[in-house]
């Protein structure tokens, strides 16, 4: 013990190592793995992943039209779900933060988070029961004379959305604790008015936690193929193609280079929002 | 590095193997797969039977392989533990691709794949040739499934035959009428059923739409629903797109296509046998036909796994699979026809063997059994290339858009 006492380099080494191993191997080096398959080929037939180095992969990726208008596709409804997020979870967590009381707010918090502990299919598997023929969407556009959006893209991101809207809520909730109450009375003592307080002191304070929330939303719809699957009709996100390529086509080349679309996709994301300072809030 | 070069080589082999022998005039449409098509890597099989290792990893059919979890009275692997003191673990599939993904892991000792799997697996090395010898019961399997393009190369069993049925034609009694009695009612652009067709979410399927054009369309000339040249196979994946304007959902696990029958979110469409019964037994009002442009269907084979270090009791477990007891068990649970004639006298419904035409080799020859489409045609041709799974694979994505 009296060595490692006196290297307190090797101390540091033998704390973080571990750690930084796991990190380093399993999770960049699974990161690599996936790049270097990329570049590889498969035999059509057997579908033995052939080890010769080639762009092929990602030839198809850009130049057959089908993965550019799939890739599009996710990024819109991944964009969307993080919008209508967004705004549904602002007014929630505004009012957790400064309106309720205590007890109640005790109460909304452990009912934001409730959903989190039922099974991801249970959810899943409830919208597609209410997106249904005959099930509470579609009665309910029925009752006003509309047709139902049935499955497909729709049902999508009301799953997805319904799906995230936790990871949204509570960084929101969290920043908005941190605004001291005195920052409003400020406000109201000088004049101004409710809106006038939201637009000009809340709104500028909770932006970057917005943010920190949309990497979540965002980054969870780029990736999802199950919701999509259950609720989704006929249509395809970038996770379908690459389980697809992975489960049926046998073609992990092929699913490696697809799965590196929403990767650098997200590079690019988390680049923009370095800047808007949101990182530290996460 | 041993095992890296190993892979290269069997890789090697396998691409050698597929582009090598090319068709050749020999036999029928049916047989060139299995004579012209490739050469195997050369595997050994049993010469002789010895006692049980202890315990055997089956990779099957959702289905398949019951030990009375799923229901106390279906179980056929429990009979089978006492008898041979083989511990029997199961895993089961979704798709072919699946099975073949699973196979490559090497973990498994017997597998149930079905045409578009079997041969894929042949030409891979996962599974080795089977002395049929060893295997009492297979004397008693119906000729017309012996010695097969989707199981056997150049005459050698790669398994025993297990049962066929066919992807039948679904509807709604109640949303559907008249009652249709051609697959165009899922085609046809003008459907009155646009939004309500139901498919299935497989690149296989692209052989349905082939089989179609078959009888529709003559002038393409397609004589094998997998054997498509470049002109055949983009008629078929046109039709299919045009097609993806009627579908509501695709589907591949089969109680979600139960369940969009049940709320009618799916009112027509293609389905297993199987389907239709549990739909029937939840009082859903579903009838199946065979239509007149013919059917697709599977015909399965157990396969032994090459590195299965639990050989004896894969065979002894292929010799109980086909027996009659286990045999009828597993037709009539499944909803397909058995291999092994002697089942039809054991079923618990009687009608079981004529309600699937079991025996009838006619009405079996008439299915289009499941194959992997690949390069040498199927049909004998052998002036152009036809297209095979991978291209198959990447349509199927562009299909759904």
């Amino acid at each position: 013990m009296s060595t490692l006492h006196r290297h307190p380099k090797a101390r540091l080494g033998l704390l973080l190592g571990p750690p930084m191993l796991w990190l380093g191997v399993a999770y960049l080096g699974a990161l690599a793995a996936l790049f270097v398959t990329a570049l590889w080929t498969q035999n059509g037939f057997t579908g033995l992943i052939e080890r010769q180095w080639t762009l092929d992969s990602f030839r198809t990726l850009f130049t057959v039209d089908v993965y550019r208008t799939i890739a599009l596709r996710t990024i819109g409804v991944a964009a969307l779900v993080t919008v209508i997020d967004a705004l549904v979870a602002f007014p929630i967590a505004l009012y957790m933060a400064k309106v309720a009381r205590p007890g109640l707010r005790r109460f909304l918090l452990v009912a934001v988070l409730m959903p989190l502990w039922a099974s991801y299919l249970v959810k899943a598997y409830a919208w597609r029961g209410m997106f249904s023929e005959g099930g509470l969407v579609s009665s309910a556009f029925e009752a006003v004379g509309l047709k139902s959006p049935g499955y497909g893209l729709t049902a999508t991101v009301v799953t997805l959305a319904y799906l995230w809207l936790p990871y949204m809520i509570l960084p929101i909730y969290a920043g908005l604790e941190r605004l001291p109450d005195s920052l409003l009375e400020a406000s109201a003592d000088l004049g101004g008015r409710s809106l006038q307080t939201l637009r000009r002191i809340i709104l500028p304070t909770v932006v970057p936690f917005v943010v920190a929330g949309s990497i979540f939303t965002f980054s969870l719809t780029l990736g999802d193929y199950i919701a999509v699957r259950i609720v989704g009709g006929t249509n395809q996100l970038l996770g379908n193609v690459v389980y697809d390529n992975v489960g049926s086509a046998n073609n992990l080349p092929f699913a490696a280079a697809v799965a590196t679309v929403p990767v650098v996709v997200m590079l690019g994301y988390l680049a923009v929002v370095r800047r808007t300072g949101a990182m530290e809030s996460l | 590095m041993k095992k890296l070069s190993m892979a290269a080589s069997l890789a090697a082999l396998a691409l050698l193997a597929a582009c090598g022998t090319s068709g050749g005039s020999g036999g029928s449409a049916d047989q060139a797969a299995g004579t012209g098509g490739f050469t195997p890597p050369n595997l050994k099989k049993l010469d002789k039977l010895g006692t049980g290792e202890g315990k055997l990893s089956v990779l099957a059919w959702p289905g398949y392989a019951e030990d009375g979890s799923n229901d106390p009275k279906v179980d056929w692997v429990t009979p089978f533990e006492k008898q041979t003191g083989c511990q029997v673990t199961v895993k089961t599939f979704g798709t072919s691709d699946e099975a073949v993904t699973l196979m490559k892991t090497g973990q498994y000792d017997v597998v149930s794949a079905s045409g578009d799997a079997s041969l894929r697996l042949i030409a891979g090395g996962q599974v080795e040739p089977v002395n049929t010898d060893l295997i009492p019961n297979y004397a008693d399997i119906y000729p017309f499934l012996k010695n097969r393009p989707w199981n056997s190369v150049q005459g050698q069993m790669y398994g025993v035959p297990h049962g066929y049925g066919a992807n039948l034609l679904m509807w709604r009694t109640d949303k559907v009428k008249p009652a249709p009695t051609s697959w165009g009612a899922v085609f046809d652009p003008n459907s009155p059923y646009k939004g309500a067709v139901t498919a299935y979410d497989s690149p296989i399927y692209i052989a349905d739409a082939a089989m179609y054009l078959m009888a529709t369309k003559p002038d393409l000339g397609i004589k094998n629903p997998y054997a498509l040249d470049d002109k055949q196979f983009n008629a078929a994946v046109d039709l299919l797109k045009s097609q993806k304007t009627l579908i509501s959902e695709y589907w591949s696990d089969y109680l979600k296509e139960v369940q969009a029958f049940t709320s009618g979110n799916s009112v027509i469409g293609t389905t297993w046998q199987v389907i239709a019964n549990v739909a029937s037994g939840e009082k859903v009002p579903v009838q199946v036909t065979v239509p007149t442009e013919g059917v697709t269907g599977w015909s399965d084979t157990w396969m032994v796994s090459a590195t299965s270090k639990n050989k004896n009791c894969a065979y002894l477990w292929m010799n109980h699979i086909i027996s009659p007891e286990a045999n009828a068990a597993v037709a009539e649970y499944f909803g397909e026809s058995p291999a092994n004639g002697k089942a039809c006298a054991k079923t618990a419904d009687k009608n079981h063997c004529a309600t699937y035409h079991a025996g009838d080799a006619a009405y079996a020859e008439k299915i289009w059994y499941w194959t992997t489409p690949i390069e040498q045609c199927l049909d004998g041709r052998t002036d152009v290339k036809c297209t095979d799974y991978s291209k198959w694979t990447q349509a199927w994505t562009q299909i759904k858009g």
